[in-house]
């Protein structure tokens, strides 16, 4: 305790440590300072004079969030004079404020509101005119309405320092100030409405919720993001059945306020006109809709007639189902239709990367590592496109703990800002070449986490952790992976080689291509589009999706599948950590694969063998039966995360096969694009048109 | 070029070259001791130099009145950092038109003195900040700099010291807020120009995050004189606790209005009757601002006795401020003054903060009012009343520069207010319109 501070607040004996402001110091013991310039994590404005306090020995009242605490420092903050320079403060700021709540996105969690309620005076004073200026729509995600705005630079901030783009500022001088957008009359930036979900009036708004509801008639669910890897936890507000709004207001999960656009917004893919509603079986060589009853007596009956002819099973499953349904499906395929082939896309190459590392122990990242780890060194991935969280990360690494950051890229990219060192280099020679230029300053970093994509694979993999365990120093390792469960779908053990847990298959079976163009007698493909570009060879193709995708029009049966956000279960993010889906809204018409799946075993009779198809069981199971997987369930039941260690030990090598110079392909998704999702999203789609339209 | 005749009655020595033929030039600055304070000071201690200056009670002429030698004696001297020195010639103070005058006529005695702040805190690069307005001293200053280096007074080994010391200008955007010195460094670093958060102040963290020395033009063109004759003698010309001369401008409704140089502490009533040559239209005194429109004002009765210096002004709930003199006589409408004087700060309220940018605005509104006859007698305490809200609340002084006169005004002058209520018609609206039109 030496080295704490000692002072008081409002009577209260407080320590903290050189440095706290005494706003922070107040909150942490209770007591609250107003304050709406003030922002955790932001750098300090004092432009809003809501935190003024009495300090003794100071002639005038000084802003709590720029003050820091010192020894015997006695401040009040519940004098009459306080009360009152914010009472005056708040009669300020709404001489000019229209007082349009009744018709305001933000009305019943407006902080100007609460404020007033809390704060204001009983009456305005003010009788003149209010200074007016017209709506304006910076792109189609974020409008802004410059009256409602009380310039609190928020918004600039988090652009700026949050997410490293900068994107917004301010114009004019005075009263008629304006937040204006870094392109005069239009934004160019990454579209993810942190500014307007920090806005804490109805300044900021967005194309996507705004005027739909009020806030108080909303259900709010907190979910998994569906799109990236990363796992960002979404509160996604419903209303009637319908998915109005995501944000992550509360902080709560891995990525604390953070989204990008598709954890915010790009749900809207699940109303999509062309969404599936009901089975389609072939009529006439037409797809056509059916009962879900037929649908599932036809598939059902296929599967056991093939069964019985000891004919060809292929299953193809996805990168973007729950753990549950995957390690059901793997378990429906081996155990009731009896086959090794079973696969899905593989983005990243992670197999290869835990192997590598067998015999060491807690040798993988999580999210929070990045944001607290020395020094990150970053191959090939621009993070802040294809992995928005992870570089939101390691930006607010160097920002508060001055990371030293290492990126060796193809291209530029957005850590070159802030990196030590970044370096051109794409192809593994490159890299290696790169690597040791920079070995010794390296050797100097007192740890690392070595975060790579799919640009490096196989052997190079071992190559890399050979180097970078040469540095002696601790490292950690992030192979990034492109989808929401990506990382589960290889736990579960949707390879071919690969049980869950990594235990090694007994036949390996064929690989996700080998498949595609064998002439299987079934084809069963969950959730996935692998026929892209191509035509079908199997006898015999069965589709679980949402949309009528390439692969879903050339199905024999296609059964309407449910999105993440209309689903329960737990999906496992590229650090490896599990974290719970929860069951936002229910659309009439689909089902969520692991239903899709239990009816399909119960018309078959093989119910029994494969288990209850409720999500808590298969995941008791999963929890009981996979390696790593024994994370503690109070802790996933409540929303948080915990993260595995499916295995620490050799795993079988992926050979690579004939023709297939690479084992993982990663899309490299941009932000404004999701696979197939991405195709549905009308917000993410209207950003690229507009992009394309300038 | 001079505006004004000069008078008798002031002691020049910030001023002693104006009127020289080619005041301006380096021919006739070095004829006139030019440079050799400078080459006195490069022979001096930095240490010494700093306490010459303390000794010589020379207060910052930007307004605020800070001592000058105490500022230079915060920059860390010792830091590894280059360091620089800032000169404040934004000058945008209602009233207040003395920067240009030095400048206009003696544009070396301004570089001779950022020399020697440089070789007082070993600084070897500075910047006027020029208000955008004053663009044609750009002309001025650039032709005075390009004379200097080519005279050997600025650049490399400046006069065989080996001293090295680079100047450049730089022009405004045209706003008030720019001349607050924190403001004018994000300015001179090519930000909006908002103020800073102090502490840090810009001696230790200033320019582009660098220890800075930053004063006003005057405060610089005082220096050379301080090093020549000594700090005792100039801080002789003043009283106790202000040295030297201030150059003071005379404006409003005088009979010789102009910028003079008087010594510290010269009678109000003097200056205006004698320098300034009385009240125009043998009208009578009503009222009069020291310093610049930031201050509060003073009625004729509390001009009795008063002294142009920092202490008598103080004991008058006023201030010295920048030397702007702004007289008014018994024709002004003082409510039409506190709505002149607050249109300008809220046109000029920087915007950043809550209480400054709508608390002007919101008395704008209501003077403006008030003075078409829309006004009622609870506006009355409202002016006041939104005035001290604002008063000690803001980020930046401007706030309370746009509260303190209004306060004043709406205190001193009730009875205008009064005056003007119930639609009645402004019973000086047929005066003759002076400054505050
Ligand atoms: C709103 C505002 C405007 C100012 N404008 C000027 C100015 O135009 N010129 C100036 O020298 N100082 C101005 N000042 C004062 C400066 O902030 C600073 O105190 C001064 O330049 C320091 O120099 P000095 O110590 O030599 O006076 C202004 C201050 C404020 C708050
Ligand atoms: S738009 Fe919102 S966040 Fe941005 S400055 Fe205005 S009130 Fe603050
Ligand atoms: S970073 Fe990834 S997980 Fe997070 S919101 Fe964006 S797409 Fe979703
Ligand atoms: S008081 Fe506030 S708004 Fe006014 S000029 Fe200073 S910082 Fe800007
Ligand atoms: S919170 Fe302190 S000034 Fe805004």
């Amino acid at each position: 305790m030496a080295d704490l501070l000692k002072f008081t607040i409002d009577g209260k004996q407080l320590h903290a440590k050189p440095g706290t402001l005494v706003i922070e110091a107040a909150r942490t013991a209770g007591i609250e300072i107003p304050a709406f310039c003030y922002y955790p994590g932001l750098t300090l404005q004092a432009a809003c004079r809501m935190c003024l306090v009495e300090v003794e020995k100071m002639p005038k009242l000084m802003t709590a969030c720029t003050l820091p605490v010192s020894e015997g420092m006695v401040v009040r903050t519940d004098t009459p004079q306080v009360h009152s320079a914010r009472k005056y403060m708040l009669e300020f700021l709404l001489t000019n404020h229209p007082l349009d709540c009744p018709v305001c996105d933000k009305g019943g969690e407006c902080e100007l509101q609460d404020m007033t309620f809390r704060y204001g005076a009983g009456e305005s004073r003010f009788t003149d005119e209010k200074v007016h200026t017209p709506e304006k729509q910076f792109s189609p995600v974020v409008f802004y309405d410059a009256p409602r705005c009380i310039l609190c630079y928020r918004c600039v901030r988090i652009c700026n320092e949050g997410l490293g783009v900068g994107a917004l500022g301010v114009i004019n001088r005075g009263v008629v100030s304006e937040i204006a957008p870094n392109k005069g009359d239009h934004l160019e930036c990454d579209e993810c409405g942190a500014c307007i979900d920090i806005c804490p009036v109805g300044a900021l708004t967005s194309g996507i919720y705004r005027y739909q509801t009020r806030p108080w008639e909303m259900n709010h669910v907190g979910t998994i993001c569906t799109h990236c890897s990363d796992g960002c936890r979404t509160t996604l507000g419903t209303r009637n059945g319908r998915i109005v709004r995501g944000n992550n207001r509360d902080s709560s999960g891995i990525n604390g306020e953070f989204l990008c656009i598709k954890g915010r917004y790009a749900f809207d893919f699940y109303d999509h006109p062309e969404r599936l509603l009901a089975p389609l079986a072939r009529v006439d060589g037409k797809l056509t809709e059916v009962s879900w009853a037929r649908a599932l007596e036809t598939v059902a009956g296929k599967f056991q007639q093939t069964l019985a002819g000891g004919g060809s099973f292929g299953v193809v499953g996805s990168n973007h189902t729950t753990n549950e349904e995957d390690y059901y499906l793997q378990k429906f395929a081996r155990q009731v239709l009896r086959t090794d082939h079973i696969d899905h896309h593989r983005t990243g190459d992670l197999a290869t990367l835990l192997d590598a590392l067998s015999g060491q122990a807690d040798k993988l990242a999580t999210v929070a590592d990045l944001d607290q780890r020395k020094a990150i060194l970053i191959l090939g991935a621009d993070l802040a496109l294809e992995h928005p969280l992870l570089s939101f990360q390691v930006r607010a690494n160097y920002r508060h703990h001055a990371a030293r950051i290492y990126a060796l890229t193809p291209r530029p990219v957005r850590e070159d800002k802030y990196a030590v060192k970044s370096l051109r280099a794409g192809r593994p020679e490159e890299y290696f070449a790169a690597l040791e230029s920079l070995r010794d300053a390296l050797r100097s970093e007192p740890e690392m986490v070595a975060v790579f994509d799919d640009s490096v694979q196989g052997e190079d993999i071992g190559k890399l952790v050979e180097f970078a365990e040469s540095l002696g120093i601790p490292v950690k390792y992030i192979c990034l992976l492109d989808y929401s469960n990506s990382r589960g779908a290889l736990d579960m053990g949707l390879a071919p080689e690969l049980l869950p847990g990594y235990a090694p298959a007994a036949r390996p079976g064929m690989r996700l291509r080998e498949m595609l163009e064998a002439e299987l007698d079934v084809l069963w493909v969950v959730g996935s589009n692998p026929l892209k570009a191509a035509g079908r060879k199997a006898g015999f193709l069965v589709v679980q999706d949402m949309f009528p995708t390439e692969t879903a029009s050339q199905a024999d049966v296609v059964l309407p599948a449910a999105p993440a956000y209309e689903k329960d279960g737990t999906v496992t993010n590229v650090t490896g950590e599990v974290q719970r889906l929860k069951r936002a809204i229910e659309v009439m018409g689909a089902k969520p694969d692991l239903e899709i799946m239990g009816f399909l075993a119960r018309e078959m009779g093989v119910a029994a063998v494969l288990g209850p198809w409720v999500p808590d069981a298969v995941f008791e199971e999963i929890r009981a039966r996979v390696r790593g997987y024994g994370v503690p369930a109070a802790v996933i039941a409540a929303g948080g995360a915990a993260q595995t260690t499916p295995v620490n030990g050799r795993i079988p090598a992926e050979i690579p096969r004939a023709g297939e110079a690479r084992r993982a392909h990663s899309a490299h998704n941009g932000l404004f694009a999701s696979g197939t999702l991405g195709r549905y999203s009308r917000v993410l789609t209207s950003v690229l048109e507009g992009r394309l339209g300038r | 070029m001079l505006y004004n005749e000069p008078s008798p009655l002031e002691t020049r020595v910030l001023s002693r070259r104006f009127g020289l033929p080619d005041s301006a030039s380096l021919g006739t600055y070095l004829a006139t001791e030019g440079y050799q304070a400078f080459l006195k000071a490069a022979r001096m201690k930095p240490d010494e130099i700093i306490e010459e200056v303390k000794a010589s009670n020379l207060r910052g002429r930007g307004g605020a009145g800070f001592p000058a030698g105490m500022k230079w004696s915060f920059v860390p001297r010792s830091s590894p950092k280059p360091k620089y020195i800032v000169v404040n010639a934004d000058e945008s103070e209602p009233g207040t038109c003395k920067d240009r005058v030095l400048i206009e006529n003696d544009p070396h005695q301004l570089i001779e003195g950022v020399l020697i702040a440089g070789l007082a805190v070993d600084a070897h690069a500075g910047y006027i900040y020029v208000r955008g307005e004053y663009r044609y001293l750009i002309e001025i200053l650039e032709k005075a700099i390009a004379e200097a280096y080519a005279g050997g007074r600025l650049g490399k080994n400046i006069q065989g010291t080996g001293f090295d010391f680079d100047l450049y200008t730089h022009t405004g955007a045209g706003a008030y807020e720019c001349g607050e010195e924190s403001a004018l460094l994000e300015s001179l670093e090519g930000k909006r120009g908002i103020p800073r958060i102090r502490p840090p102040f810009p001696a230790v963290v200033g320019a582009f995050q660098r220890p800075t020395v930053l004063n006003n033009v005057e405060t610089y063109c005082a220096v050379p004189a301080i090093i020549l004759r000594g700090g005792a003698a100039f801080a002789a010309l003043g009283v106790p606790r202000a040295g030297g001369t201030k150059m003071t401008c005379l404006t409003g409704n005088l009979n010789k209005p102009g910028v003079y140089e008087l010594r510290m502490g010269f009678p109000v009533m003097k200056m205006i009757e004698e320098v300034g040559g009385g009240i125009r239209g043998g009208r009578k005194l009503k009222a009069m601002i020291p310093g610049g429109s930031s201050c509060p004002v003073l009625t004729a009765a509390e001009c009795e006795g008063a002294t142009m210096d920092y202490d008598s002004m103080s004991a008058r709930k006023t201030m010295l401020g920048s030397g702007g003199v702004i007289v008014m006589d018994d024709q002004t409408c003082m409510v039409k003054a506190a709505a002149r004087i607050i249109r300008f700060y809220a046109h000029e309220s920087c915007g950043w903060c809550i209480p400054c940018r709508e608390g002007a605005t919101w008395l704008r509104k209501i003077l403006v009012r008030f003075h078409a006859g829309g006004g009622t007698r609870a506006d009355i305490g409202l002016i006041g009343d939104i005035a001290r809200n604002m008063l000690g609340r803001t980020f930046c002084p401007l706030g309370d520069a746009a509260a303190m006169p209004t306060i004043s005004i709406v205190e001193k002058f009730q009875e205008e207010f009064e005056d003007h209520l119930d639609g009645r018609p402004c019973p000086y609206e047929h005066a003759e319109h002076m400054v505050m039109a």
